[in-house]
């Protein structure tokens, strides 16, 4: 069944021209070609960074000049599909589907899926991985595991379901207050306000890991799903004001696991 | 060939990575929610790009970017490390200015935040600009990461540096337009992922492995843990500006 988002009162109107109805090559391909010059220039920035430094600072050229020039149209190539695939698939999909989850009014079937979405999105990300090998490697030094290697392993792997399973609850709670439309900094402080006495509390060693690990757990395709979401959800329900009450489920999965980091430091053995 | 393969084993990286997220939406689209999809052929379309587009940008960074940012930030770590001896904060000049620009270069090209910021351009009918709201949360990042950089050649406690930042957000969230507030906490989390996350950790770690006095496993880090924080201080001081500006005329 197609969903009109055209008849939804609560969309913005510019929303309307994002989402054409029919599906038409020749506009894709454009849309295309106009895409790759604005990704040029969002990489314009880090060539001059390196040339400044390779050639004023360093006094060398970089070594295979024609394997740069190859990744970094590669790169610009890359991010031209990437936000073209954001606005045909995962915005009209992750909004769509939060005004489903409120058409059918199930509060349990919302929660799940927001909870599933944060710890699956976060449980096979490869750099939570390597963090959580690092923090585990900084416990046995710090003796507060034992150091070998069937201890570390143990401790990397329990960490990193401990981060997926608070990016879970970070999204539960996030959609729970555009649900009931709280503002956002009194849970955003409060939460400042345990970071605070936790790091006063938590094994010295960990508190820097900890507080990394809050800006490692939102990968690149997580953002754009999760903001569809919260967008999608403050879109469709009455009251609700997109700008207001439809960001802010990133700050909450990158505020949770530096608290359960540090909490799960302090009752690890 | 190699290069060949090597692509071959991103693309299938990519591919396990996105997994997760495809299992739970199809679950939930059609055993929960139990409709189609509202237009199959350009949502899978667009999906294929997207997994198309990461890997593209993973190859190409792989190849390009970050061997050359790595390489840079131990020839330059090295050079300081060798005129540091007679003193000086000046000595790790380079290394600062290398840790700004390499900071707001890398935001500008993070595929999350320009996710993001297209997301709140369109909601807020324009008035957030797209690249107005890049510039910012770009310009926090490369604050913070030299901030950062700072506290490893100092051997600083990073507590401080948060807690004092968590106070600076908590007042300028009084004093910020509250429609920026939410958009503002975001941007935080956003800054750090595929491009800035590699070479900014191999900077930190870089520089507490040659900084004497520093432990790697300990001074190392935390450079991230800035480069979510600041983001949130520019982008509310960003709104405040706006709104500044509008009443000046």
């Amino acid at each position: 069944m197609a969903i009109n988002f055209q008849l939804l009162p609560g969309l913005p109107s510019r929303s309307r021209l994002r989402m054409p109805v029919r599906f038409r090559m020749p506009s894709l391909l454009r849309n295309l070609g106009r895409a790759f010059g604005g990704s040029i220039r969002d990489l314009t920035p880090i060539v001059l960074v390196i040339a400044f430094f390779q050639i004023v600072v360093l006094r060398q050229a970089p070594d295979d000049l024609l394997t740069i020039l190859g990744g970094l149209l590669c790169v610009a190539a890359g991010l031209t599909l990437f936000v073209a695939g954001l606005e045909m698939a995962l915005f009209p999909l992750g909004e769509s589907m939060a005004n489903g989850f409120v058409q059918k009014g199930s509060l349990a079937a919302l929660l799940t899926f927001a909870f599933a979405l944060g710890f699956g999105a976060t449980v096979a990300e490869p750099a939570l991985i390597a963090i959580c090998a690092e923090a585990a490697q900084v416990a046995a030094e710090a003796g507060i595991i034992a150091a070998d290697p069937a201890a570390s392993a143990r401790y990397a792997l329990e960490l990193r379901y401990v981060v997926a399973f608070s990016v879970g609850l970070a999204i539960v709670i996030g959609v729970i207050r555009i649900l009931k439309g709280w503002p956002i900094h009194y849970l955003i402080i409060c939460g400042y306000i345990l970071v605070v006495i936790m790091t006063a509390f938590a094994p010295p060693e960990i508190v820097s890991i900890a507080y990394d690990s809050g800006g490692v757990t939102t990968s690149t395709i997580t953002v754009p799903m999760v903001t569809a979401l919260g967008v999608g959800l403050a879109s469709s329900i009455r009251g609700r004001n997109p700008m207001l009450d439809g960001f802010g489920l990133i700050a909450f999965a990158s505020l949770t696991p530096m608290i359960f980091v540090m909490g799960y430091g302090m009752v690890a053995i | 060939m190699d290069w060949l393969a090597s692509a071959f084993s991103t693309l299938l990286t990519t591919l396990r990575d996105v997994l997760p997220i495809v299992l739970v939406v199809v679950v939930f689209q059609f055993f929960v929610l139990r409709r189609g999809l509202a237009n199959p052929a350009r949502v899978l379309t667009g999906f294929a790009f997207v997994v198309l587009g990461i890997a593209l940008f993973l190859i190409g960074l792989e190849a390009a970017i970050f061997p050359l940012g790595r390489g840079m930030a131990e020839q330059l770590i090295a050079q300081a490390a060798a005129t540091a001896a007679s003193g000086g904060w000046l000595m790790y000049g380079w290394i600062y200015l290398f840790a700004f620009a390499i900071g707001f270069s890398t935001t500008m090209a993070e595929p999350s935040l320009i996710a993001v910021a297209i997301k709140a351009g369109e909601i807020s009918g324009g008035s957030v600009g797209v690249r107005g709201l890049r510039i910012a949360v770009a310009l926090g990042v490369a604050i913070g990461i030299s901030l950062g950089v700072y506290r490893i050649i100092y051997g600083l406690p990073i507590h401080w540096f948060i807690i004092a930042g968590y106070i600076l957000v908590v007042i300028q969230t009084t004093l910020a337009p509250r429609k920026m507030v939410p958009l503002a906490y975001d941007s935080g989390g956003v800054t750090t992922s595929t491009v800035t996350v590699p070479l900014v950790a191999a900077l930190g770690l870089g520089l507490a492995e040659a900084v004497p006095g520093r432990n790697p496993l300990i001074d190392g880090f935390g450079l991230i843990a800035f480069a979510s924080l600041f983001p949130i201080i520019s982008v509310l001081a960003y709104a405040q500006l706006s709104v500044y500006m509008a009443h000046r005329g």
